[in-house]
């Protein structure tokens, strides 16, 4: 109860509550409050993450696209290099579930092709009359599962004698969808192994400079001023120009890689630096080296646990710049080559404005590569809100 | 958070809400504002009288960010908060900001608002306003910059101002002249104003009607007088019992409101007390240290400017005893701590420890002897938050001593970690929290707790409780003498605080620009002081007691620091003599010219 306020001008009653008085009830806690503060570090991020929708789907997005990579060979229809000379340039089909108002299940409707003389384009109809059921855990084209076992399992393949090309064929007849899927293996390995690189580059040279400081710190920031104000494009093709013509494709894309990842470090070195600045002056810091810490462990037990989780969600903000710069190398045709097949190799075949108009199906894998970097910016956008759960 | 909460501010009054942190002190402003964070629901009625046109209206009532409420934010009510180091923008000049109020809630012309803003500055304490005008907050002190806050709050001249913990961030000294500010604006533009604060001392002297509130309901409430004379709730009672003041008995406890139980017996074995072991722990001679800020100008003009943090300080701790060390911020006291740590290097002096194992140099020690001093001395934080990383447990933070120092195993180390936990009265579930799960209070308690683990002889303790409210201090301050007095420890206790010091001290060092300018034992100082800045800090504390209100006359509007104020006994201004300790005897030393004598530094 509390007491009822005096009329204005009043003299104001000495009140007293009857409430009584226990000390230590600002101490007692709810249950749900006790559960926030007996939560670890990485607990309370996760809950400060799960509560960013977006970067919750995204993630769960991405982790199915890592996962699918892994099971490529298994999903793909057909094989990355499988040609249907009899299907060149033939434009998606759609998968159908009723044949005349009967349900017979997915199916796809054969075709067939006819030459236009006069101007050279393939003209496809479709066959109303040939139902061609699509087939699931079937046997179709044969591969070596990561180059080691023989099988010929997927997951779906077109009707026995038939074709299935759900997003189109290109000019040798491959089909698009296939190969985006073999594709993505290349496109979203790059990142995580440029990022890699990147990020150790990052914290062993920006932990040094924020660290120690002095001349070296100098050097190191004088040397990320220069990268960061080269143009990247050139400098991506000059370095990329250096790689031996003679080098096989599996060494060019480690190349590529490298080049990508060594460009890249500077930012993640400025943010470790900074941010080893501030921890630096943290009262827990000057605290463990008045206890006679040494340097190793102060930077392993408090300054790295401090700043890990916003080098993570740095390095997840800049992955998509590893996956469109390589795109980018690719389809100037200065980053990896065929047969290696990337996102960015599959759009080279959709240089020229007339291919564009023709078979606009090939800008396919710019759809793959749009929600990769959107996926990517929003986990990343979610991961720094929750790199910091106590602000 | 808040519940039924009835309260009035009179035009022309001051009123004083009184809680501790999260009491919900913050909330009841904040929706009087209109300001509440969206997440809070509030009901009930806020009803704002203007006294300019009689109109009444509800705040709860106006849509929130609208137009109403908008023009009566800065212009009708104002507040100034707590902490003057953010809440200027530092990019822009002090004036502009001042006169922005203006510009929003006046027709004035640009040079109307310069003339007004200058005015006000005036009027707020600056000696020159038109300068002050065209200064960026950075040029300005902490306590320059709240006057700086204060006249922008009263530019427009509000009914209503509301203050929370104006002073909370400040020194008592520059506490005394914003209080001394506030209450002499209150009264010459008739305001009514209502001032939130944890200090009853700041209450006793500035309010006319006084509500306690705890845990966001209202405990007690009345005119000042009722509330300080005949105190009625348990509550309130606690609180007045918990601030420590210098009519103190040698030897009488503060109550806290939540006393910890000390029990340090199974912390470490009793230690054998070395015979024949020197009285003195630590002896400090001459240190000196310097600060030097280069500038160079963009057309190769250079000057550097140097500041002496520590100018030739000498002190001596007995074993066993508390030395207090007093001064305002920037008076180096926590260079000085520094120092002995081995945090930073000193320019000049020598730093001796004796614990009875043979002597050591303290700034020569390397290696194995540095380890091994980081043993006998250490370290109590004041900021219980940044001073505990936040990704350990408990267990983790006070094991790591231990770890780093390779003492037994785990088990033995666990065990280690509960006898603590056990000292400083915690519970020993709460090994495995994270430090965001405690309190301020709790946190400083975990502090001590890690400072302990090595067994060290001297502990120092850098403003322990000024970031703590009054009712947790009393707690902190007590449980600091209990272990002292279990475990045997030589305390170094440092805080801007005199009365603070007063109660945990045997002898006490007030420190100035650098210098220990009056040293000697406790009853001495406070019945005898003889140094014009010892005499400042003193009567700069707050009281919450009525019949000791602060004396605005004798607090120098400069500051007690300023030396032209001093006389020229104690003042090296104009004369090429130097300053050192005279003593007056009994282990009073005071700093005056080498000339007077103790006869002439006593009458004056």
């Amino acid at each position: 109860m509390t007491a009822p306020l005096p009329s204005p001008g009043a003299p104001l009653q000495h009140y007293v509550s009857t409430a009584p008085f226990d000390p230590m009830s600002v101490e007692v806690m709810t249950d749900e409050q006790a559960k926030i503060h007996l939560a670890s570090q990485t607990r309370l991020m996760w809950w400060k993450f799960k509560r960013h929708k977006l970067a919750l789907a995204s993630g769960i997005f991405l982790l199915l696209l890592y996962g699918m990579i892994i099971i490529a060979e298994f999903l793909a229809p057909y094989n990355l290099h499988t040609r249907n000379v009899d299907f060149i340039h033939s434009p998606p089909q759609r998968v159908r579930l009723f044949h005349e108002g009967q349900f017979v299940g997915p199916f796809v409707y054969g075709r067939t092709m006819q030459l236009d003389l006069k101007t050279l384009k393939r003209n496809y109809t479709e066959n109303r009359k040939d139902v061609e059921p699509i087939r699931f855990f079937c046997r179709g084209d044969s591969y070596r599962f990561w180059g080691l076992v023989e099988s010929n399992i997927h997951l779906v393949c077109p009707a026995k004698d038939g074709q299935m090309f759900l997003l189109g064929t290109d000019r040798l007849g491959r089909d698009v969808l296939s190969r985006i899927i073999y594709g993505a293996r290349i496109s979203l390995s790059i990142g995580l192994i440029g990022i890699t690189i990147s990020f150790v580059l990052g914290i062993i040279i920006g932990g040094l400079a924020g660290y120690h400081g002095g001349l070296f710190d100098l050097l190191v920031q004088r040397v990320i001023e220069v990268l960061q104000s080269l143009p990247s494009l050139p400098l991506w093709m000059a370095l990329a120009a250096i790689m031996p013509v003679t080098w096989s494709p599996i060494l060019i894309y480690f190349g590529i890689t490298i080049i990508l990842g060594m460009l890249d470090w500077t930012g993640l070195a400025r943010s470790v630096r900074s941010k080893l600045l501030a921890l630096r002056e943290e009262d827990y810091v000057l605290a463990a080296q008045l206890m006679g810490a040494k340097s190793p462990r102060i930077i392993g037990r408090h300054l790295v646990p401090g700043f890990m989780s916003h080098l993570i969600a740095t390095a997840t903000i800049s992955i998509p710049g590893m996956i469109l710069g390589e795109t980018a190398l690719s389809f100037l045709g200065l980053g990896l080559r065929p047969p290696i097949t990337s996102w960015g190799i599959l759009l080279t075949e959709a240089r020229s404005v007339s291919v564009i108009a023709f078979y606009p199906w090939l800008l396919f894998p710019m759809i793959p590569v749009i929600l990769v970097i959107l996926a990517f910016n929003f986990l990343g956008d979610g991961l720094r809100d929750a790199a910091d759960p106590y602000r | 958070m808040v519940k039924g909460v009835n309260l009035r501010v009179l035009p022309g009054k001051v009123t004083a809400l009184v809680g501790e942190s999260g009491s919900g002190k913050s909330v009841i402003s904040q929706s009087v504002m209109g300001i509440l964070p969206s997440t809070g629901r509030v009901s009930g009625k806020i009803l704002f009288t203007d006294p300019l046109d009689g109109k009444t209206t509800d705040i709860l009532q106006l849509p929130q960010d609208g137009e109403a409420i908008r023009s009566l934010r800065g212009s009708r009510m104002a507040k100034i908060f707590q902490e003057p180091m953010t809440s200027l923008s530092p990019l822009h000049t002090v004036g502009n900001q001042i006169s922005e109020v203006l510009d929003i809630h006046t027709e004035a012309t640009k040079d109307e608002r310069r003339a007004q803003t200058e005015e006000m500055l005036g009027l707020v304490g600056f000696s020159r306003p038109s300068r002050t005008y065209d200064m960026y907050p950075f040029e300005l002190s902490g306590g320059m910059r709240q006057r700086a806050m204060i006249a922008m709050a009263l530019i427009c001249r509000p009914a209503l101002l509301i203050a929370d913990e104006p002073t909370t961030a400040l020194d008592v000294t520059i506490q005394a002249q914003i209080l001394e500010l506030l209450r002499e604006l209150q009264h010459k533009l008739n305001m009514a104003m209502l001032l939130i604060t944890h200090d009853l001392g700041v209450v006793a002297n500035m309010a006319d009607e006084v509500v306690v509130i705890y845990h966001g309901e209202i405990m007690e409430a009345g005119p000042v007088d009722a509330i300080f004379r005949t105190p009625q709730h348990p509550y309130l009672k606690g609180l007045m019992a918990a601030v420590p003041h210098f009519d103190m008995k040698p030897g009488e406890r503060l109550k806290a409101l939540r006393e910890v139980p000390v029990n340090s017996d199974t912390l470490w074995a009793k230690k054998k007390q070395i015979e024949n072991a020197p009285d003195i722990l630590l002896s400090v001679r001459d240190l000196t240290k310097t600060y030097t800020t280069r500038k160079s100008g963009l057309f190769g003009g250079k000057g550097s400017t140097t500041v002496r943090a520590v100018d030739g300080v000498s002190f001596d701790i007995r074993r066993g005893e508390c030395l207090g060390l007093v001064g305002e911020s920037g008076s180096g006291k926590t260079t000085v701590s520094k120092i002995l740590m081995r945090a930073v290097t000193p320019d000049g002096g020598s730093v001796s420890f004796d614990d009875g194992h043979g002597r050591i140099d303290v700034l020569a020690a390397e290696g194995d002897a540095l380890m091994e001093l980081r043993t006998k001395i250490q370290m109590v934080f004041q900021d219980p938050v940044s001073s505990l990383s936040p990704r350990m447990t408990v267990q983790n933070i006070l094991s790591e001593p231990l770890e780093i120092h390779g003492r037994g195993d785990g088990a033995y180390r666990l065990e280690k970690v509960r006898a603590l936990m056990q000292a400083i009265g915690l519970d020993q579930r709460y090994l495995n929290r994270y430090p965001h799960s405690f309190s301020g209070g709790q946190r400083q308690r975990i502090g001590i707790a890690r400072s302990l683990a090595l067994g060290p002889q001297l502990l120092i303790c850098d403003e322990p409780v000024s970031a703590l409210d009054v009712s947790v201090q009393a707690q902190i301050l007590n449980l600091l003498k209990d272990l002292q007095k279990q475990l045997g420890l030589t305390y170094l206790f440092i805080s801007h605080n005199l009365a603070v010091v007063d109660y945990m001290a045997d002898r006490i060092a007030v420190m100035c620009g650098g210098r220990i300018v009056e040293i000697a034992p406790r009853e001495i100082i406070l019945r005898n002081p003889v140094h014009p800045y010892t005499r400042g800090l003193l009567a700069a504390v707050p009281f919450p007691d009525l019949d000791r209100p602060l004396d605005f006359e004798t607090l120098q509007a400069s500051g007690a620091s300023d030396q032209r104020a001093w006389g020229a006994q104690f003042s090296s201004d104009g004369s090429g003599e130097g300053l050192a300790p005279a003593d007056l005897g009994e282990g009073h030393l005071v700093l005056a010219r080498r000339s007077v004598d103790a006869r002439e530094l006593r009458s004056w």
